[in-house]
């Protein structure tokens, strides 16, 4: 299958200080579910920031869909952005916008039609069990209602990668078994999947899922096969 | 870029994205207060012009012509030297004598009923229309006319009148560049207000750019609300100009002064006035604009 994310040397830095991620290479392909995991502070939003675009790196080269991402121009970031949903570590929810509004707004942006927009919304937020709280504010959410909101605008938009920060931070281990079968279900469909947790025992609940491992900023066998374990369903390790 | 689309009212949903919205912040009373401002020197501007124009073509090339001679047979002598001079000369383009009648009325006032027919020497006035222009060549005419009768005396309205006519022009112009400069400083609050907006909502706006929304996308909504601050500014302080503008309007009317008088705003004024405030939500729409896209562009 063809590479669909490509990092190679990949090296982060904040400001002056050391390397946040140091020469990280590795290669995802089309269609397949990652787990990465690794400490917290080891760099895994700053490894899924580059992934969808919210920061170039410093050094080395990423590849999205086959694209240099890196040099690219700062006018083509919207459309390379369209085929990445996200669903940020801190939900990032838009606190004046209702549970619907909020799912609609990718869809919005890319300029779909009011009256088209509103059955795809709805079938979203049933699909992630808030059907009834689709006119309330983020605020006025609990935790776990705020991430499957923040979950349903990231796939609503049928993206062609979905990045997970921490999806299951906030909920109990059974929303968490829900939200992951929820991916695995937009897995099925087609999607690439990255989610990003420290949680262990996640990692043991997708039998296709291949896990990276990042520790200190360096991806543990960055030499290797690019990913750790090197193949095969992380069930199996 | 159409107008159209930039005063577009935006959808429900756009519109609480920035929900912080109208009357909320000083903007609109601040463009209210320029708008005010800004109308009244407008008004000022355009009345002053016009009265510019009206003194200008009721007296610029207009000149009177005073033959000063005690003896009444050498004045009258004089006089008809000076009508045949002026009647050859070719800047001169009408020139006529003031009639006994005329001379009565206008001395009455000082000199007392039938003045003219006690043996007070009274000066002949010759009522002359020049070419426009001509004042410029008014000393040759002095000296044809000196020649012809040496009691001469020329009074030129124009240049007795110039003085008022370049403070006038002067205070038109100064009004001129009071609305540039409140046009100038309306733009610098436009562009403060977005600033401050666009650091109230900065994490919108990351979500907005994360989400694929182009910088014009996100552009499009600051400067929606701005062009409503503008515009619920703009109508209130042009509301209150006008109202202002009617009492004083009334005020100098009372007067009944033939050069305050002159001080009106011409027909067009109110035409031109009504501009203001559309050309204020042109204006705070583009400030907003352009301070948006710039402050995007640094962003990734
Ligand atoms: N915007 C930032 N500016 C400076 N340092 C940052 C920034 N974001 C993250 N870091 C630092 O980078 C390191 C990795 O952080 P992060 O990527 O959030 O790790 P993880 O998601 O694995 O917990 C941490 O030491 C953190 O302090
Ligand atoms: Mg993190």
């Amino acid at each position: 299958m063809a590479n669909i994310v490509q990092f190679e040397n990949v090296g982060l830095r904040y400001g002056q200080g050391t390397e946040t991620l140091v020469d990280v290479s590795f290669s995802l392909s089309e269609g397949g579910f990652y787990f990465l995991t690794g400490p917290s502070g080891a760099g895994k939003t700053s490894l899924l920031k580059l992934l969808y675009l919210a920061q170039r790196p410093s050094r080395g080269l990423i590849r999205l869909f086959g694209e240099d991402v890196v040099t690219l121009s700062r006018n083509r970031l919207p459309g390379f952005r369209r085929r990445i949903g996200v669903v940020f570590q801190d939900f990032r929810l838009v606190p004046y916008l209702s549970a619907f509004d909020n799912v609609a707004l990718p869809l919005r942006v890319a300029g779909v039609e009011e009256r088209d927009l509103v059955t795809p919304v709805e079938e979203m937020l049933a699909w992630v069990g808030l059907s009834e709280r689709s006119g309330a504010r983020p605020a006025t959410l609990s935790g776990g209602e705020q991430q499957r909101v923040a979950i349903a605008r990231a796939v609503i938009g049928r993206p062609e990668i979905l990045v997970a920060d921490e999806p299951t931070g906030n909920v109990d281990p059974e929303m968490a078994g829900r939200l992951l079968y929820l991916f695995d279900a937009l897995h099925k469909l087609g999607t690439t999947i990255v989610v990003a947790t420290h949680d262990v025992h996640l990692l043991s609940r997708v039998s296709s899922a291949e896990m990276m491992r990042l520790d200190r900023g360096r991806l543990s066998d960055p030499t290797g096969a690019l990913r750790y374990p090197p193949r095969g369903p992380v069930a199996a390790s | 870029m159409k107008l159209g689309a930039l005063l577009a009212f935006p959808p429900a949903a756009d519109r609480q994205l920035l929900p912080e919205g109208r009357l909320a912040g000083p903007m609109p009373w601040v463009i209210a207060i320029m708008m005010f401002l800004t109308v009244l020197a407008a008004a000022g501007g355009l009345a002053l012009g016009e009265a510019a124009r009206t003194l200008g073509a009721g007296l610029a090339d207009r000149a009177t012509v005073q033959i000063v001679e005690a003896d009444a047979a050498a004045r009258e002598a004089q006089a008809a030297a000076a009508l045949r001079t002026l009647a050859r000369l070719p800047d001169v383009t009408r020139a006529t004598r003031v009639g006994e009648a005329e001379m009565a009325r206008l001395l009455a006032p000082w000199l007392g009923d039938g003045a003219l027919g006690r043996d007070v020497p009274i000066p002949v006035l010759i009522d002359v229309t020049l070419r426009p222009g001509a004042t410029a060549r008014l000393p040759e005419l002095r000296a044809a006319l000196r020649r012809a009768a040496p009691a001469v005396r020329i009074d030129d309205h124009g240049a007795a009148l110039a003085p008022v006519t370049r403070l006038i022009r002067l205070l038109g112009r100064l009004a001129v560049a009071l609305v540039l400069l409140m046009a100038t400083a309306t733009a610098c609050v436009v562009m403060l207000a977005a600033r401050a907006a666009l650091d109230t909502h900065r994490g919108t706006i990351d979500v907005m750019h994360l989400l694929g929304a182009t910088d014009v996308q996100i552009a499009r909504l600051f400067q929606r609300r701005m062009a409503l601050d503008a515009l619920f500014g703009g109508l209130i302080g042009f509301a209150a100009g006008g109202i202002v503008l009617l009492l004083i309007g009334r005020r100098l009317a009372a007067l009944g002064s033939e050069l305050v008088g002159a001080v009106a705003l011409p027909g067009f004024g109110w035409a031109v006035l009504l501009l203001l405030p559309a050309g204020g939500v042109l204006l705070a729409t583009l400030a907003a604009r352009r301070t948006v896209l710039g402050a995007l562009k640094r962003m990734l």
